[in-house]
């Protein structure tokens, strides 16, 4: 929260204002921000409101489950498979870029590089999901395959056969490790900069290669920036919808294969595919869903704002 | 101890990455001929045998310690190629696919009454994205900066502002299914379950748009030196007046420019639309009655559709989506160098 | 194990900047010598070229040579990290790593040297270092606490003892009291005298009572003009230098400092 840090108008506001025109500009202004804090109290109310009806109702609405849980308990673990795959993927590249940025492109390289996978969060997601369905799909059938033969015993691989057409869960978590790791880079790539020189000469001058004084001295002080920075990345792949929708051959049956022929869609893609022909009971059910979801990343971002904002309050005394 | 001092010890040449470098080329590019493996498939082995030599050579050298060190600033380089490839993949193919379905037609006509292969155009999905993104843009910017001016100007280290402050981060992070259902309940609960407007997606939008707004604004204000306020407030200009015609003005390229990126940010924008402004083949002008199709929707139910035609006008959509989307931010870079304030 | 350091015509740049200009001294074995100077002078970087840690800023390079035992520290085939192995150095401000006890950061430097360090070995270390460092006392019951917990001299002892627990030849100190208080400098003092008998020690001081008490040889470095190179003025043993020096700038300095 570097607001807090470096509040140049502070004491002066605690005076009463006189005038009427700063009077009204103080309230416009105070307004606003209440506002936002009104409408994200109004997201939870409202879904909470037009939700409630989806968590109990007739038996049916749950096809092909008979309840709620029924119904949403193949979603969550489809959603966490995905996101658990993006993390794996995604974490080591982004750290790994994080540290080419920061400690060993050259620097001239080092600023295009940041600006490049700054685009890469730029593309709209569903124009990954297009690319994700007719063109990387294809190109990780044959991964499928490899997979299913080598590690068919895993559940996660096997026993049924691999996808025909690699529209699967493994193929949609690729793509949303491309699609946050944009932001793990961002936080980590911060973090590493901010180590203190101290520190890393201290590694150097006891003879430590490179990589020695990353670990002895980048690592440890930028661990829980990192944290943070995987945690949000968590977010956005459990939150993100379209390029799972477009990517991800959906059947409603459970099963922790993520690369069979077809797997249960995510919270968020369901919502996506199934808002169209939804009975206004169903429409319930499918905004009670995204309640869940909600709920799970909003907890997810607090505690990932909250330790980012521990971090720079620690600094700030330090 | 020894007596002697030992600084120097066995290392590899200059240059040997470059030579290893191309001898792990040049040696999976035997099998990946006899094999007739593709590009992709040759330059991956490449990269693992390169992978392995040039730290295992460093091993037999130059010890355990450096070749760790080879070995992870290997990692760390290839890192960063297997990121910028999906990135280039990517982008070659909207362009080339994209560049097949775009003409004059497809700017200008809608999709209505379009049967089969039949051309078809993206003329309703464009202005379905500039009324709606307009619409948003309308409602958040005043919101954003309105906020921004109170976390700068007034709120101080007050509990109101750290929790703004706070909760604007977290709501960086709401997944924009999550927005397009709030704004999907709102009209719902007003309107009635079957009804769908633009304006629905507008507000969607805006939940997405605000957190970006308030912190590049907040961010900006704050750059504005102290001093510049001091000489307006000891002319005896009321402190509003100060913020309008001093703060803001000052600080107005940077803002703009954080506009124009959020703006970008939400264009491309689809899971929210698709739930609550619908879909629909023809023109519609009213924000405030009917199903409004924006690009993005437009772009996923052409690829729903799963035919060629379709996907042909997935890419020409996708196209205009990222040349839309770039020159946004092209347009951004800009504004921010030109009316960046003079430095002394 | 101590050695000497034989540097001739030695030109320091950072990328085209010419920091320092045609150094020559040779800094003896078993001694200190101090290096003083006004602020911007290169004094902390011909210090820094003495184990390559000037290499840390992208562009530094050096010209002339630089000798340690007869070998050049910029040799073709010479390893930078095994410089700074053999040649340790001490920092302005105390610099332990953070997130480490006090016994694990006296044996930073040994676990990157052998993979394998047996208890009784690591234990041994530790307090010899330790004990070298005039710190074994202080916080020998506990060893496992965080090294940051330690009062500046505290830590800065510290950071000598992990310096010292690799065994180098050189100890190379860059204002090591600088951030101190008055009691710890003269624990630092102290400790510099007693280090002497085994190592080769080059300090960079800013104060110059600091110089004249601690240190067997001087050598004065001063610069022409801002944005100029610096260059060694003077070198001598430090006796004569504060009560005889043989350049009249260097009598001005230092008279001018005493008032």
């Amino acid at each position: 929260m570097t607001a807090t840090l470096n509040p140049p108008e502070a004491e002066r506001s605690e005076k009463p204002a006189s005038r009427r025109g700063d009077r009204i500009f103080a309230g416009l202004a105070r307004g606003a921000g209440l506002t936002i804090l009104l409408a994200l109290a109004a997201v939870f109310i409202f879904l909470f409101v037009e939700g409630w009806n989806g968590l109990n109702a007739e038996e049916a609405t749950y096809r092909p489950a008979t309840d709620f849980l029924g119904y949403i308990g193949p979603l969550i673990l489809s959603t966490i498979l995905a996101a658990i795959i993006a993390l794996i993927v995604a974490v080591p590249f982004a750290i790994g870029i994080a540290l080419f940025i920061s400690h060993y492109a050259p620097r001239r390289l080092a600023t295009p590089v940041a600006y490049v996978i700054d685009l890469l969060a730029a593309v709209p997601s569903v124009v990954f999901g297009l690319w994700g369905g007719r063109y990387l799909a294809d190109l990780l059938q044959p991964v499928h395959v490899w997979l299913h033969d080598r590690l068919g015993f895993l559940p996660f691989f096997g026993p049924d056969p691999a996808s025909p057409n690699g529209r699967s869960l493994f193929t949609a978590g690729i793509v949303l490790a491309i699609m946050i790791l944009p932001i793990i880079t961002a936080i980590s790539r911060e973090v590493f900069a901010q180590t203190p020189r101290l520190h890393e000469e201290a590694a150097l001058a006891l003879g430590a290669t490179r990589w020695e004084m990353i670990r002895y001295a980048v690592f440890p002080y930028a661990r829980s920036g990192m944290v943070s920075g995987v945690m949000l990345g968590l977010g956005r792949a459990l939150g993100e919808t379209m390029a799972v929708a477009m990517v991800l051959a959906v059947t409603p049956v459970a099963t922790l294969n993520v690369i069979g022929t077809a797997s249960p869609a995510t919270i968020a893609s369901n919502i996506a595919l199934n808002y169209k022909e939804a009975t206004p009971s169903r429409q319930s059910l499918l905004i009670a869903t995204g309640l869940v979801l909600f709920a799970v990343t909003f907890a997810i971002n607090f505690f990932a704002r909250w330790i980012v904002g521990r971090n720079e309050r620690k600094q700030a005394k330090a | 101890m020894s007596s002697t001092v030992a600084l120097s010890h066995a290392k590899l040449p200059r240059w040997a990455p470059a030579l290893v470098g191309v001898v792990s080329l040049a040696a999976a590019g035997l099998p990946a001929m006899l094999l007739g493996w593709g590009l992709f498939a040759w330059l991956v082995a490449s990269v693992l045998l390169f992978l392995a030599a040039l730290p295992g050579w460093s091993l037999v050298v130059e010890g355990r310690r450096s070749a760790v060190d080879r070995l992870m600033t290997g990692l760390v380089w290839s890192a960063f190629g297997v990121a910028v490839l999906p990135l280039v993949w990517l982008i070659y193919v909207v362009v080339d696919q994209g560049a097949q379905a775009i003409n004059g037609e497809f700017l200008t006509y809608s999709m209505r009454g379009v049967i089969g292969d039949e051309q078809g155009g993206v003329y309703h999905a464009l202005i379905g994205t500039v009324f709606i993104t307009l619409a948003a843009t309308v409602v958040s910017v005043p919101i954003g900066i309105l906020t921004a001016v109170y976390l700068v100007e007034y709120g101080g280290r007050s509990k109101l502002a750290r929790w703004i402050t706070f909760l604007v981060d977290v709501m960086t992070g709401i997944p924009s299914i999550v927005a397009g259902l709030f704004a999907l309940a709102l009209v719902v609960l007003i309107f009635g379950p079957a009804f769908r407007m633009g304006f629905g997606g507008s507000i969607a939008l805006s939940l997405l748009m605000i957190p970006t707004v308030v912190r590049s604004a907040e961010e900006m204000f704050r750059l504005v030196p102290m001093d510049l306020r001091e000489a307006s407030y000891a002319l005896g200009v009321p402190k509003w007046r100060t913020i309008l015609k001093v703060v803001v003005p000052t600080a107005i390229g940077g803002v703009i420019t954080g506009i124009v990126l959020a703006i970008s940010r939400v264009i491309g924008e689809t899971a929210p639309l698709l739930v609550v402004a619908g879909a629909t083949d023809g023109v519609n002008f009213n924000l405030f009655d009917g199903r409004m199709t924006t690009l993005p929707v437009f772009i996923y139910s052409q690829y729903a559709q799963s035919t060629p035609a379709g996907y042909q006008r997935a890419w020409g959509g996708a196209l205009v989506l990222i040349a839309i989307v770039m020159l946004l931010n092209l347009i951004a870079r800009l504004l921010g160098k030109l009316l960046a304030p003079k430095k002394a | 194990m101590a050695k000497s350091i034989d540097v001739s015509d030695l030109n320091i740049y950072y990328g085209d900047f010419l920091a320092v200009e045609g150094v020559s001294m040779t800094i003896k074995a078993r001694s200190v010598t101090a290096f003083i100077g006004p602020s911007g002078c290169g004094k902390s970087t011909m210090l820094r070229s003495l184990n390559r840690m000037h290499e840390v800023i992208p562009g530094a390079r050096v010209e002339g040579k630089v000798m340690v035992d007869g070998q050049s520290l910029y040799g073709p085939d010479v390893d930078p990290v095994a410089v700074r192995r053999s040649i340790g150095m001490v920092f302005q401000r105390p610099n332990p790593f953070p997130t480490m006890s006090i016994y694990d950061n006296v044996l930073a430097g040994s676990r990157l040297n052998s993979r394998k360090l047996s208890k009784a070995d690591a234990d041994d270390i530790v307090e010899r270092s330790l004990t070298h460092a005039n710190l074994w006392n202080e916080v020998k019951d506990r060893l496992g606490k965080p090294g940051q917990g330690l009062s500046g001299g505290q830590q800065q002892r510290l950071c000598i003892a992990r310096a010292i627990a690799v065994e180098p030849e050189v100890l190379l100190m860059d204002e090591p009291c600088s951030a101190l208080d008055p009691i710890s400098t003269s624990a630092i003092e102290d400790l510099i005298h007693e280090l002497k008998s085994d190592y080769t020690i080059v300090i960079v001081t800013h104060n110059m009572q600091q110089a004249a008490r601690v240190s067997d040889e001087t050598g004065f470095f001063n610069l022409k003009a801002a944005g100029q190179p610096g260059h060694l003025v003077e070198f001598n043993a430090t006796k004569k230098m504060f009560t005889n020096p043989d350049e009249p700038a260097t009598e001005a300095y230092i008279s001018g400092r005493f008032g």
